[in-house]
Order: structure tokens, then sequence, then C-alpha cells
């Protein structure tokens, strides 16, 4: 209950601030004209969202698979050989079989 | 040749009244004609198709026939084509060339099937219209100033204007059935699990399902058995066993407990219901039985879908990093701006809104009320419709609640839009099969009857859908730029 009344509050001020937060999180880059149509349009769906509010929960237990079916398991065994070759050809930021990123520590 | 079923074409080809490279490029020269107007194709693969009839043709006449022998079609282009280019629709993916097929493929191929192109779709499949795709809006082909509906918008377009006989597609949210309903063609969407993912890029894992576009409820009949079956490489792949479900269509009709939900037509176009009561009487008078029932939450299905689908898709789009394949920003300075740069440059709008909707019901402190509460919903939806299956075989609606909309009408109001979903959703939340197909028209444009099962009742679904086009011809309507 304390959940949902955060959550309501904070969809209500669902700011920029919050915006900038979660597209950080997301490695989302949101130019600054563009910030006041996204926080629009997050707010209109948010309060979409909030109708659900509108259904008690409290008892149910959530939904883990639409069949009620347990994650699989297969034994531990290499079924396939390493393809790094051929997931690498089309990639021109390789070298040696590693992937190229800029520099990471100094 | 272009207006025969997938059935009447297996048969020309087994009885050698047409020959697979006839078939193939007759119908690559009608995309190459019509398709400049509808952009339902992101690419042809016109020497990989004759190439590939060449070969069924040599088959054919060592006596080699496979199930499908020589039949085009058109894979959505989300699926994984080896050799092929798959862009599902982005920017971030616009010179992808997977390394493997995806196992829906993989299965057509075996079949003796031949991809003559990918279709155009919604990018990543987040979208409602096809407006979002990378590669430019598709053109509905019953009039080209209305959206085809998405998100397998080129899938149902192209089968709509016959420039192939068959197509395939996925539903998360209702991408086949509502776009189905917009051409004026069918479309299945099979039960969770029923048929692999593998190779099927991911929106949202717990919802996505792959099925098939066709002209007639046989076609889908035809094509789903093919297509269907437990896969080692998916491990949410059903192991249920695949019935025939093209014999169970030529079966006797049986009459079937019909249920309508009043939610669906609370409030329902005026237009709509007429042509939906028209199919009910068609059902009546066959014998079927009619009882209304409510699906309470169906109401609030577009919510937690809206929760669901845009987690999932966050956590799948994260692999989009610009490293290892895909959009690559250049000149960038760091790794985070490696990260950025090439998320914000390959993803479009609406993927980016999902993406954000996504991390902020995921993120910390807000997971129990949002994903949680979702899932929660998600369950009474299920168990609702669990319920009404102890009183009845189907569940039928209209598939939309009106026809074809403008394109630009609802392209800045995502709430619009996603509400256009409304009747399509709660089949996916709670893993049931559904299916499109044509019941008549508004304003000249096309509208789909709805038809959900119980899960793995697609054989019930199938036959009722079979039965109402043995007696009623909304699924000859061809649009005028099929021609003849």
């Amino acid at each position: 209950m304390v959940l949902i009344g955060l959550h309501f509050q904070d969809t209500l001020n669902m700011d920029k601030t919050t915006i900038i937060k979660i597209a950080d999180l997301a490695k989302i880059e949101i130019k600054d004209d563009e910030l006041n149509d996204i926080t629009d349009s997050l707010k209109k769906i948010l309060n979409l969202v909030d109708e659900m509010n509108s259904v008690k929960t409290d008892d149910v237990v959530p939904m883990s698979h639409p069949l009620n079916l347990s994650q699989e398991l297969r034994k531990d065994e290499v079924l396939e050989d390493n393809k790094r070759d051929i997931f690498q050809k089309d990639n021109k930021y390789t070298e040696n079989g590693y992937y190229k990123v800029p520099k990471i520590i100094d | 040749m272009h207006n025969k079923t997938v059935s009447e074409l297996i048969d020309d080809i087994k009885n050698k009244k047409v020959s697979s490279l006839e078939l193939t490029k007759h119908f690559i020269s009608r995309i190459k004609k019509l398709d400049k107007k509808l952009n339902s194709f992101i690419t042809i693969t016109e020497e990989h198709a004759l190439r590939e009839a060449k070969k069924i043709d040599a088959d054919i006449a060592k006596g080699i026939i496979k199930p499908l022998s020589g039949i085009p079609f058109a894979q959505k282009d989300i699926f994984c084509t080896k050799n092929i280019k798959t862009t599902c629709g982005s920017k971030m993916l616009e010179n992808f060339i997977s390394p493997y097929d995806a196992t829906v493929v993989e299965k057509l191929n075996n079949a003796g099937m031949i991809i003559i192109g990918k279709t155009n779709m919604d990018e990543f499949a987040m979208g409602s219209s096809n407006e979002t795709s990378y590669f430019g809006d598709v053109k509905n082909p019953w009039d080209l100033d209305f959206v085809p509906g998405g998100s397998s918008g080129g899938s149902a377009a192209s089968v709509s204007a016959r420039l192939i006989p068959c197509s395939t597609g996925t539903d998360t949210g209702g991408s086949i059935r509502q776009p189905a309903s917009l051409c004026g063609v069918c479309g299945i969407k099979p039960t969770y699990g029923r048929v692999s993912r593998y190779g099927m890029i991911a929106f949202a894992s717990s919802l996505d399902q792959a099925g098939v576009f066709t002209t007639t409820a046989k076609d889908c009949a035809i094509l789903l058995s093919h297509i269907s079956g437990y896969d080692p490489k998916d491990s949410t792949s059903s192991r249920e066993p695949v019935p025939d479900y093209h014999s169970d269509c030529l079966k006797k009709f049986k009459p079937l407990k019909i249920g309508i939900p009043r939610e669906f037509l609370d409030g329902l176009d005026t237009n709509v219901r007429e042509v939906f009561d028209d199919s009910i009487k068609v059902f009546e008078a066959n014998g079927c039985s009619i009882k209304k029932i409510s699906l309470k939450s169906s109401k609030i299905s577009v919510s937690a879908y809206q929760v669901v689908a845009p987690a999932e898709c966050s956590s799948n789009l994260s692999r989009f990093d610009g490293v290892r394949y895909g959009y690559r920003a250049e000149s960038v300075k760091n790794i985070d701006e490696l990260y950025k740069k090439s998320r914000s440059q390959g993803f479009g709008q609406e993927v980016k809104r999902r993406i954000l909707i996504g991390t902020y019901a995921l993120s910390a402190g807000y997971y129990d009320a949002y994903y949680l509460k979702a899932q929660k919903i998600r369950k009474i939806i299920s168990n609702e419709f669990a319920q009404a299956f102890k009183d009845v075989d189907l569940v039928l609606g209209p598939t939309a609640p009106d026809s074809a909309f403008k394109i630009g009408e609802k392209s800045n109001d995502p709430i619009a839009m996603y509400l256009s979903d409304i009747f399509t959703v709660s089949a996916n939340l709670a893993g049931l099969p559904a299916m499109s197909i044509p019941m008549g028209f508004k304003n000249k444009l096309p509208l789909g009857l709805q038809i959900i099962g119980n899960h793995f009742d697609e054989p019930k679904i199938l036959s009722l859908a079979c039965h109402f086009q043995n007696i009623t011809d909304w699924h000859t309507k061809k649009p005028k730029i099929s021609g003849d």
C-alpha cells in the first residue's frame, strides 16, 4: 500500500529530473528540445497505467508464465561450436577476435 | 495466379499446372509493380528466390515434393534469416545480417517454401499503425491514405493486395490480429509457446508469439501446422503435440458455444456493432449458441500491457549497445557515450519512449507497484477467461474498435494509438490463441472478427473460422489495387 502511495505521488511528479535520471539508466540521450514532449507523453502513459489501481490485487498470486509452466532446464553440455568468426564477420570494430571499444581504464 | 489460395497453389504445383519458378517470378513482378505504392516490403530477395525456385522445380522433376514445395511467401522482418538482411524496421539493424535462421524460417524452408522478401513493420514491433518503421509508412491497400495497422503492417498489406499468398507475423499485443482486421485478411496468433521464438527478435518475451497471415482460415491452418511445435532452442516452447489443423478444418462442423463479452460491446462504434451482430447471426443460424459473458478486467488490459511490454522491452533491448552488432555511433569519447549515442541515434522515438517507461517501471522501489501489479492483473484476466471457458467454447468480439484510421491521425497521441489494441491485448496477457478473420466493411474499409480460444484450442478457432468462410464471402473481397 505504501509503495502504491509512493508510486502515485511520483507519477504526478514525473518531472524532467526524473526523466533525465531514467534516461541515464537506460543509456538513452535526450536532447533539451525533446524533453518537454517526452515528459508529457510519459505522464500520459503513466496515467493510463494508474488505472490498474482500480483493481484490488492484495490476494492475487502474480502470473509467472502464461501456461503456469516453470523454466525447463537442460544438461550443462556443449551443443554448438564457437562461431565467433562468423558472428564478427560484419563488425569492423574487431581485432584478434575481440570487440574494440573506447578505452575504459587509464 | 495471385488470387489463388495457398491450398490451391499447393495442388497446382503438385499437378504441375504451374512451376515454382513461374509462381515466384509472378509474385516478384507484382511486388515490383505495386509495392511502390504500398511500401510493404523492406527487402526483396529476388536472386535467392529464383535460385531456390529452380532447385524446387528440379526436385519436383525427380519426384521429390515437400508439403509446401514452391509456395512463395514473405517473412516479417523480425525473423532472422541467414544471409538475408534482418532490420526489425529499425535503423539500429539497418545492415544486420543474421548468422542463422529463426526456427520459423527453418521450418518453412524445410517444408519447401520460398522467401521472396522481408516485410515492413513498426520498429521492433512497437506500434499499431506501421508508422514507427525506419523504412517509412506502409499504406493500407484499401485506401492509401490509411494505415494498415501494426506492427505486422507489411505482412498484412502484402497479403491483402495479393502481392504474396501468405506471410508470417508476430503478435505481442495484437500485432497480427489488428493489421489483419484493418487490411481484410486472416491472421492467427497461436497459444503462447505453440511456435518457437528462436531467432524472432525479442520485444516482450512473456507475450511474443509468431503466427501467419493468409486470405483464408484453411490456409492459416495449413501453415500453422508447419510452424508449430517444441523447439529445444526456445525454452518457453510447448511440448504439447501439434494436431493436424488442416484436417480438423475439413471435418464436419460441430456447432459451438460462443461467448460474447459485454465489455467488448460497451460503447462500440455503431457500424462495427452492426457488422459484428450480423456475423453472430450467421453462427446462430448454423446452430451455435450465443451467451453474453463478462470479462470485467479486460478494460484495464491495456494499462497492464503498458507495464509488462515496455518493462520486458527495456530489458530485451539493452543488448543493443553498439558493440557487437547493430548501429554504432562514430566519434565517441568514452564507453558511456558509445552506448548512449549508438542507442539514441539507432532507436526511433516510440522505441525510446517504451524503453524509458520500462526502465522506470523496473527501477528500484517501483517494481512492486508496476510490474508485480501488472502481473497480478494478468492473473485476474487469465482467471476470468478460464472461468468463461467453463461455459463457452470460444469468445468472440470485434478485433479492433474501428476500421483503419488515417496516416498521421494518431501518431502524436500514444494513448489513442495504444487503445487501438484494447480488444487484442487480453489474449496475449493470458497466453491464449486468437484469430482475426474478415467480417464486413465500414465506409469501404474492412473489419475483423476476433475469435479467442482456450490454451491450445486452435482447432476450435480454425473450425469456426473455416465454417464462417464456407457460408460467407467477406474473405474473398479484394482491394482495387490488387487488380483482377
